[in-house]
């Protein structure tokens, strides 16, 4: 069993929680339909948003440096990070030399964190800690997660597998919230006034970027919220990891990509706060870090190049049907669901050479995605690059191997009778003689006396 | 119109009924319908596992078979798919419900199916070979297995709460990932139990035939029939 098979499989021992997982997102994927159906132009808004996108993605590094260029010009300072190690020490260093001049307590030598799905793809988190540097996630989800020594199991929605009364339970544990009490208004509250503290006694808040404008130098972070700008709007420092696929040509450009993120990803027209960050307010030091790791080399994979477009909305996770009854631990990555099967393989093939697997390829989530990446057409060749670079099981490749050349061969496949059909050798489905694991929950096909062709021979000729 | 019939390697082993029902019913609408006789595979599971490489045996096969013909048809989407992207040929393939209504430009069929009716959209059917809008997509609806199925006598559609979600089939996922393939397919079928599905149809004989695995398992009351058996049944 592959890692995702096996952590499913366990995933679907509780039957009525896979169905609350699965119908709790399917609703979010509804929602979603509705909000995009309500738009006449929803399929040129996505091919525009496509198109937009492929124009970024042939002409980066300009797009780049221009970003880099006006940024500086508005007073913002510009770090560039090779990989995660890079992008984590850069983070470090601003960070403990600011802490240095500024900060006499140790209590304080904490940072507030909105969400940033690139600082869980580096690590961040764990890596600062290590550093004796406090990091509070203040997005309601991630908090959460932190709370519980987790990781995301969605990019929008990181506490989604997370039932109500379990956040009710794990609040009194940490907050001092009633035992007992399940009620999402009070734990919200709860929630809210303990982060309060934190945003007004910490001085260095740390973003994402959703969006970087070219010719302005500006960066864009959409969060419903508004813990974004409750961090950076208290702080005196202020640090944004930017994936470098993040930039946007112009700032009309984001007329179609707001449009779509929130839509797409919750149902809703817009993010509730869209906040534009131009230059650092008096006093205040503002730094955006724009982080590669594996982005050039994806760049590099015609096949996969268009993976790059994501703006992370999440609505393939939420449409995607094994997602839903699997869970987005069982995808041991930072960014899990259809779009992490595709990205992760690029950054280690060989750990996860299973995700492109996790998939029928039913291609629903190439339908809903904004940016219309191809994920189920690259989803099928990254099993073929998986496959010839050596990452899937030896019996595997022999199984295969012999049964294209038995059906490659009339003569072969020709002589069968029942027999050799109740055996079943004649399946091709059925690799690594998995025939148990077809018959565990499912009946197999009663054997007919004939085949077609015999009956065709007889009937026809 | 001369046509020749492909069936997938598991229908001629397994169903033998669906290849016969398709072969009955494209007579049936005039065509003179040819059986070439070594075909085997067209490779899709094993092009689906990431072994494409290993399928050119299965590939120059169903050349040397099919080349000769202009028109090539099959009861099965997946298989349709797979060969139309990958297996060059000088005609053309199509899945047996797009044939009946894109080519033979039949906008309706008459005859009677008194039953209650579940269509299963396979996925590459419906997102790959477009067989019916999706449900992701603002675009109109249309959808040509059941333009050909709601003029019967007495059938009754039956509308499902998820209309096209995958069945969780997915080829050799069907065993590599069992827990979920399985309550994928417990879920369609949960679907078609609670909207009043008495007989089960779809174009995919892979994905029936996983559906009705399940439900032969947990004996429940709903019928598997591949379109090409209903439609043959309902016109004589
Ligand atoms: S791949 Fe597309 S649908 Fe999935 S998160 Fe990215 S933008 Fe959204």
């Amino acid at each position: 069993m592959t890692t995702h098979s096996k952590s499913a499989e366990i995933f679907n021992r509780d039957f009525e929680r896979t169905t609350w997982h699965d119908e709790t997102l399917y609703f979010v994927r509804q929602k979603r339909d509705k909000a995009a159906f309500q738009i006449d132009d929803w399929e040129l808004l996505r091919e525009t948003a496509s198109q937009i996108k492929f124009n970024v993605l042939s002409n980066l590094s300009e797009y780049l440096i221009q970003f880099e260029e006006n940024a500086l010009k508005n007073g913002i300072k510009v770090h560039w990070a090779a990989d995660a190690r890079e992008h984590n020490e850069i983070v470090f260093n601003i960070v403990s030399e600011y802490f240095e001049g500024n900060i006499p307590h140790d209590t304080f030598k904490g940072i507030v964190k909105s969400k940033s799905m690139l600082t869980e793809e580096c690590h961040m988190n764990e890596y600062l800690i290590s550093k004796g540097i406090e990091v509070v996630d203040t997005d309601l989800g991630e908090r959460i997660v932190q709370l519980a020594g987790e990781r995301p199991s969605h990019i929008v929605l990181p506490c989604i597998h997370w039932k109500k009364e379990e956040i009710g339970e794990l609040f009194h544990k940490h907050l001092g919230t009633e035992k007992g009490n399940k009620d999402p208004k009070y734990l919200t509250e709860a929630a809210r006034q303990h982060l309060r503290d934190k945003f007004l006694n910490r001085k260095v808040a740390l973003t994402g970027v959703n969006f970087a404008v070219a010719v302005t130098g500006e960066f864009v972070v959409c969060t419903n919220e508004g813990n974004a700008d409750m961090g950076t709007h208290l702080s005196d420092l202020h640090i944004a990891s930017m994936g470098m696929e993040k930039i946007i040509p112009q700032r009309q450009h984001l007329s179609v990509f707001l449009r779509l993120l929130a839509r797409s990803a919750t149902g809703q027209p817009i993010t509730t706060y869209s906040s534009h960050f131009r230059k650092p307010r008096d006093g205040q030091q503002m730094h955006v870090v724009i982080v590669d790791n594996g982005r050039s080399t994806q760049l590099g994979r015609e096949d996969f190049r268009n993976s790059l477009k994501c703006i992370r909305c999440g609505a393939c996770f939420n449409t995607c049907p094994v997602y839903r009854r699997s869970g987005g631990h069982s995808y041991h990555t930072a960014i899990a669901g259809p779009i992490g099967s595709i990205l992760s393989p690029n950054l280690d093939m060989k750990a996860n050479a299973d995700l492109p697997f996790a998939s029928t390829l039913c291609g629903s989530c190439s339908n809903v995605c904004p940016v219309k990446i191809d994920i189920h057409q690259q989803l099928y060749k990254w099993r073929q690059v998986l496959v010839k670079e050596g990452h899937t099981s030896a019996t595997k490749t022999l199984m295969m191997k012999g049964m294209s050349k038995v059906l490659a061969s009339p003569a072969v496949f020709k002589f069968s009778g029942k027999v050799g059909r109740m055996l079943m050798d004649k399946m091709p489905f059925m690799v690594n003689n998995s025939l148990n694991l077809w018959y565990k929950q499912r009946e197999m096909p009663e054997p007919p006396k004939e085949s077609f062709r015999e009956w065709y021979k007889k009937n026809r000729k | 119109m001369k046509v020749a019939l492909f069936i997938p390697c598991y229908i001629d082993q397994f169903y033998p009924k669906v290849g016969i029902a398709t072969l009955e019913l494209l007579e049936k609408l005039g065509c003179e319908v040819v059986f070439p006789e070594n075909q085997t595979c067209c490779g899709q599971p094993m092009a689906n596992s990431g072994y494409e490489h290993e399928t050119e045996g299965c590939t120059s096969n169903f050349q040397n078979n099919f080349d000769e013909y202009e028109y090539i048809v099959a009861p099965s989407g997946s298989c349709t798919l797979h060969i139309k992207e990958h297996i060059p040929i000088k005609g053309k393939i199509y899945e047996l419900t797009e044939f009946i209504t894109d080519i033979l430009k039949i906008e309706t069929l008459e005859g009677s199916f008194p039953h209650k009716v579940g269509l299963h959209q396979s996925c590459h059917g419906l997102r790959g070979l477009f067989t019916a809008q999706m449900s992701e997509l603002n675009a109109p609806q249309f959808s040509k297995p059941e333009q050909l199925l709601k003029n019967f006598k007495g059938i009754e559609l039956i509308k499902l709460s998820r209309k096209d979600e995958c069945c969780g089939f997915g080829g050799t996922f069907c065993v590599t990932e069992e827990a979920v393939s399985v309550r994928m397919g417990q879920d369609r079928v949960a679907d078609h139990l609670k909207n009043g599905t008495e007989i089960l149809t779809g174009g995919d004989t892979s994905c029936l035939m996983h559906l009705e695995g399940i439900i032969r398992r947990e004996k429940h009351d709903i019928k598997v029939m591949h379109i090409a058996e209903i439609l043959n049944q309902a016109i004589s």
